[in-house]
């Protein structure tokens, strides 16, 4: 059975919009047990939300921008990186948090309106924390894959219409 | 003054004779409409992995753009090599027993040059892929077709072949898992035939290049059985496990006197295999197994896919046991294969292949290939549905 959950979050992962009759037909499984998989898969917190991955350059009159920021932070006695983590992935412009290891501590991933607004973010909000250190800001100009897909990767099929 | 030959007589008349394949009638009708959905494509959906096309270009890079030894590069002959014997326990020689050719066609049509004189018979199992009687006919060889059965689920067995069998008799081609049908021989059910090919001290030219893409069960080749290494011709290639269709690479592996005689064909007629896509193939054996694994769990996933389809819309299809085609009967709709192909494709753009021609007992049966996008796979089975409750009386 491991098999066939590993098959089914790799499925769901491409595209959360599967419905469950396809995803029983594709895995040879009745929707009772596709659907109890799945909420089996959700308890455990294997599967923690379903969304769509969304180009934004593809969509009129949006504007926005992306910003990695490198972080570097003095840990908090007793919490280490935690504590100064939560307070900055509880702002909402943040979107991703992650600890490394290397050069700086924190990555953290903001989704701005304007680059004024994501400067505005860093400088008054972000750098103002008691325990950073420093920060670089890196500005995203344009995004070709993200959480494994390659965006605008289209989908036409070059082969010949039929073939032996 | 000498009277002008028409320009017909120039040709031989061994090619004027030849049958044109029906796919390509079938293509040309097909490619002539917009926005069709294709199931009548043999090959996979994907690209070829990148980091065997980045071997190639570093390959070009390299500057390696001359040709290479007439059987291969050493060093991909030392893969195959290798491959053969970790995946499917046969040991051949990378020296003297293994040949990189240009395609697996061309090792077929190799192969029966090397081994057919005129008036051999060469035995073929219908329905299969198109090539082999036109390449038995351009060798000088009769090719005598057995006719296997629905209700075997197109499976050949040993009485049906000790049949066909005649002092003319040289040998036989089966293609393992089977296009179109998808039918897959197990090791018993092999071991029946390969019993048959001892005894009349046959030659077996095994093509298995849908040998990665089993299902159920495991491969077995019929040269790792008992006493067969010396009866089998084994050809294989890249195109379908590796998505390297394009790169028109394959490779024959058998007896040492039968591939000598091979390189000497190849050598005289095509010099060596494309030299990039050798490099590229070198990459594809060392590390390509994550890949082929990942597109053989989306055939597997996409083949439970098509075989329900089809129980919904009320077409039999037994569960194919490999390579990437289903085979469902469309006689229930009172039409001939050919029929059901070009109304489906004129009323709903869906092309399909009509099994009539991949021999007279695909009649009553259409091909469809389940290596495209299960968004495609989707629409085309929806269409497909209405088609036929169309058509139903
Ligand atoms: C059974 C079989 N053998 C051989 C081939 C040709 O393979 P290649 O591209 O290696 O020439 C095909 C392609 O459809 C095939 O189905």
């Amino acid at each position: 059975m491991k098999e066939k959950e590993r098959e089914l979050l790799h499925l769901i992962e491409k595209n959360g919009r599967l419905d469950i009759d396809t995803l029983g037909k594709l895995l040879n499984l009745s929707n009772d047990e596709i659907q109890s998989m799945l909420e089996e898969l959700e308890t455990v917190g294997a599967i923690q939300g379903y969304s769509a991955l969304i180009d934004w350059s593809k969509v009129l009159d949006y504007e926005g921008v992306t910003a990695m920021i490198d972080v570097k932070v003095t840990p908090t006695r007793g919490v280490g990186f935690d504590k100064v983590a939560e307070r900055i992935y509880r702002f909402p412009e943040v979107k991703a948090v992650y600890l490394m290891s290397g050069a700086y501590d924190l990555s953290v991933s903001i989704e701005g309106k304007t680059m004024l607004e994501v400067s505005r973010f860093v400088s008054e909000k972000l750098s103002t924390l008691e325990s950073v250190l420093s920060t670089t800001t890196h500005f995203v100009l344009k995004k070709y894959k993200h959480d494994g897909i390659i965006l605008g990767d289209d989908e036409e099929d070059k082969r010949m219409v039929v073939s032996p | 003054m000498t009277l002008k030959r028409s320009p017909h007589s120039y040709l031989s008349e061994t090619v004027a004779n030849l049958k044109p394949s029906g796919i390509r009638r079938f293509f040309d009708l097909a490619s002539q409409m917009e926005n069709v959905i294709s199931l009548g494509v043999g090959e996979p959906d994907f690209v070829t992995p990148w980091n065997v096309i980045e071997a190639s270009y570093h390959s070009l890079e390299q500057g390696h753009t001359a040709y290479t030894a007439n059987a291969g590069l050493p060093e991909l002959r030392e893969e195959i090599s290798t491959y053969l014997r970790t995946q499917f326990h046969i040991s051949y020689s990378s020296q003297d027993q293994l040949i990189v050719t240009v395609g697996a066609s061309q090792g077929i049509d190799l192969a029966l040059r090397a081994i057919v004189n005129p008036g051999d018979e060469v035995i073929i199992v219908g329905p299969t892929f198109v090539a082999y009687e036109s390449a038995v006919l351009l060798a000088g060889g009769i090719p005598v077709t057995i006719q296997t059965c629905p209700e075997d689920q197109f499976k050949l067995t040993p009485v049906q072949l000790e049949k066909a069998i005649t002092s003319k008799t040289k040998a036989v081609i089966l293609c393992n898992p089977n296009n179109p049908t998808g039918t897959f021989l197990n090791k018993k059910e092999l071991t029946a035939i390969a019993e048959v090919i001892k005894q009349h001290d046959l030659l077996i030219l095994s093509d298995e290049i849908y040998a990665e893409l089993t299902y159920d069960e495991p491969y077995t080749s019929v040269a790792s059985l008992e006493g067969m290494k010396e009866h089998t011709l084994l050809i294989s290639g890249f195109s379908k496990a590796f998505a390297m269709t394009g790169w028109r690479l394959g490779y024959a592996a058998g007896p040492t006197d039968i591939i000598q005689a091979m390189i000497k064909i190849h050598q005289y007629t095509m010099m060596c295999a494309p030299t990039m896509a050798q490099y590229a193939a070198v990459e594809a054996l060392k590390n390509g197994e994550n890949s082929v694994r990942e597109m053989k769990i989306s055939y597997k996933q996409r083949r439970h896919f098509i075989v329900q389809a089809f129980d919904n819309m009320g077409l039999e299809c037994p569960m194919p046991g490999g390579a990437f085609y289903a085979f469902p009967s469309i006689r229930s709709t009172g039409f001939t294969s050919e029929e059901f192909a070009e109304a489906l494709l004129m009323e709903e753009q869906v092309a399909v292949v009509p099994g009539s021609v991949f021999g007279q007992n695909g009649e009553g049966f259409i091909r469809c290939s389940y290596a495209t996008s299960l968004k495609r796979l989707n629409e085309a089975t929806k269409r497909m549905k209405r088609f036929v409750e169309k058509h139903a009386n």
